[in-house]
């Protein structure tokens, strides 16, 4: 008995391994189909959903005429601005909390308080002050940017081995030299990962953003096409803001993999 | 005030003059709120003496040794230590995002750090771990990279606080000799602060004791290096352990010195 179940074990087990990678992609795959099948039968009328064919087809037919290209450069740059700003301002306010205890007192209080504020219902606000060009949408991405850098920063420089630190002390470092070769190296983990979570916030932020009367942008592009009840090219653009949601993720784990190669867990790989 | 003589070095090595003490501690008190940690404590180590400081746990024995190395305030009382001091942790206390020889070099001023660093690391056998992460290192390769750190700044006092206690024993028999050699070939004065009696008469030319916040006790080892555990070391043994308030019955049978009998707990209460 014994004998047959480890005889049979490592057989099953390896069968489960060599199909699981292949098997993920069955059931997706299965409902873009029943999805086609459903548009083509008219189960699902195109106004409802377009069938992934036309969406695809539309896709193609945005990219030719440059529609989309344009578009997307437009969105493009509202984040980058809005991520540049709030990324500058959280990680100021960061350092400043972060290095010294009169700084946490006048900068963490207001912080701490604003954060609790969604952001995006500033957007009545932000269009007062602002008008309803290009600022209002840029200044929601950088405030909204600004907290998941600062509380992340903040805490990686609070977070740094103070045994580090007083080693570091002890070997003549102090003042800038302490901050730059210890501080600011020991919080960089901490940093990306707020990194992260300011790209994510950053799109999920545009989408909102761009509803705020764009001319031009992905957003522009979804509200023109809810007008003509254009599904297939809405669905086009939640595509297109997913996968740039995916690139961010992917660009900082890029700068991870360069920045932080110290760390035991990618010395392994 | 009342100074002790100057004593003479027994074997220190590199023939240091020795005039001047390395270290000179004069009626020093050191208090954490209510807790008096030392109490009125003299202390004098000479130019290229090894000194060993023994004492149970939370008789500030790590606390004397960071007042030394300038990481606790002496509040202007009397404690004279040379400025060319560097202090080994028992954690290494490398910092993880610089390469080795970085950690070496850290905080060398001058071009030629990275020469000096890899001098200093070739000393201890590092020479083929230079270009590496802290991270990839063993913890003997670690501690001798922190040895190297501490070396590469030419100290005139070397500090070691529990710097093996993490170590498996061979290990430590082996940085027994790499410290004993450096000793020899650079004769900084040391203070190593350990939980293990052994240990302290095998590396030290002197072993204090350090009881109610002062030097309680002092035993003076003449003995010819390498110490390995004949019957003059078991009577200093059994001396110091009685001296930490441990009774020895009989004297144990030992294969080796390497094996401590006691072990006191290896952290302190840092306060």
């Amino acid at each position: 008995m014994t004998l047959v179940d480890t005889v049979r074990f490592p057989a099953t087990f390896t069968g489960v391994r060599w199909s699981g990678a292949g098997r993920r992609w069955i059931s997706p795959l299965v409902l873009l189909a029943l999805w086609e099948v459903g548009a083509r039968t008219g189960v699902i009328p195109p106004r409802v959903l377009a069938a992934p064919s036309a969406v695809a087809g539309t896709f193609w037919g945005l990219v030719q005429s440059g529609e989309l290209a344009s578009n997307l450069i437009v969105s493009f740059f509202r984040v980058a601005a809005g991520l540049a700003i709030g990324v500058a301002v959280g990680s100021a306010l960061a350092l400043t909390a972060g290095l010294s205890r009169l700084g946490e007192d006048v900068v963490d209080p207001p912080i701490q308080m604003l954060r609790t504020l969604p952001v995006l219902a500033l957007s009545p606000l932000f269009i007062v002050w602002f008008g309803i060009d290009e600022t209002p949408k840029v200044a929601l991405i950088a405030l909204a940017v600004v907290f998941p850098i600062y509380l992340n920063l903040f805490n990686g420089v609070r977070a740094v081995d103070p045994k580090l630190v007083e080693a570091a002390r002890s070997f003549g470092l102090s003042g800038w030299s302490l901050i730059r070769q210890v501080i600011l190296p020991g919080a960089l983990p901490s940093f990306l990962l707020g990194l992260r979570f300011a790209l994510a916030v950053a799109v999920l932020v545009l989408v909102v953003a761009e509803q705020i009367n764009a001319q031009a942008g992905l957003g522009y592009l979804i509200n023109n096409a809810r007008d003509f009840m254009r599904t297939d090219i809405i669905v086009v653009c939640l595509v297109i803001y997913a996968l740039l949601g995916l690139g961010a993720d992917g660009l900082v784990r890029a700068i991870e993999g360069r920045a932080v190669a110290w760390r035991p867990n990618f010395l392994k790989s | 005030m009342t100074r002790p003589a100057i004593r003479p070095v027994v074997s220190a090595p590199g023939g240091w003059p020795h005039k001047t003490p390395a270290v000179r501690v004069n009626n020093f008190t050191r208090r954490f709120g209510a807790t008096t940690v030392l109490d009125g404590l003299d202390l004098e180590i000479t130019q290229g003496e090894f000194v060993a400081l023994l004492g149970r746990s939370g008789s500030g024995k790590t606390t004397l040794l960071r007042t030394l190395a300038g990481l606790d305030t002496a509040d202007g009382q009397d404690v004279a230590v040379p400025s060319a001091r560097a202090v080994v942790f028992q954690e290494p206390r490398l910092l993880p995002w610089k390469r080795v020889w970085r950690n070496v070099a850290l905080g060398l001023a001058g071009g030629d750090a990275r020469r000096r660093a890899e001098a200093a690391l070739a000393e201890v056998g590092l020479s083929h771990r230079i270009d590496v992460w802290p991270a990839t290192l063993s913890g003997g390769e670690a501690q001798r990279a922190a040895l190297a750190r501490a070396l590469v700044r030419e100290p005139r006092l070397l500090l070691l606080d529990e710097p093996f206690a993490a170590l498996d024993a061979l290990t430590r028999l082996k940085m027994h000799d790499l410290v004993l050699n450096l000793w020899g070939a650079h004769a900084p004065a040391v203070l190593i602060v350990t939980h293990d009696v052994d240990e302290a008469i095998s590396l030290a030319d002197r072993v204090l004791v350090l009881d109610g916040g002062r030097i309680a006790a002092e035993e003076r080892i003449d003995l010819p290096r390498p110490r390995d555990g004949g019957a003059g070391f078991q009577a200093i043994r059994r001396r110091l352990l009685g001296h930490l308030g441990v009774e020895v019955s009989a004297p144990a049978p030992r294969a080796a010195s390497d094996t401590p009998l006691v072990n006191f707990p290896v952290r302190e209460t840092a306060p």
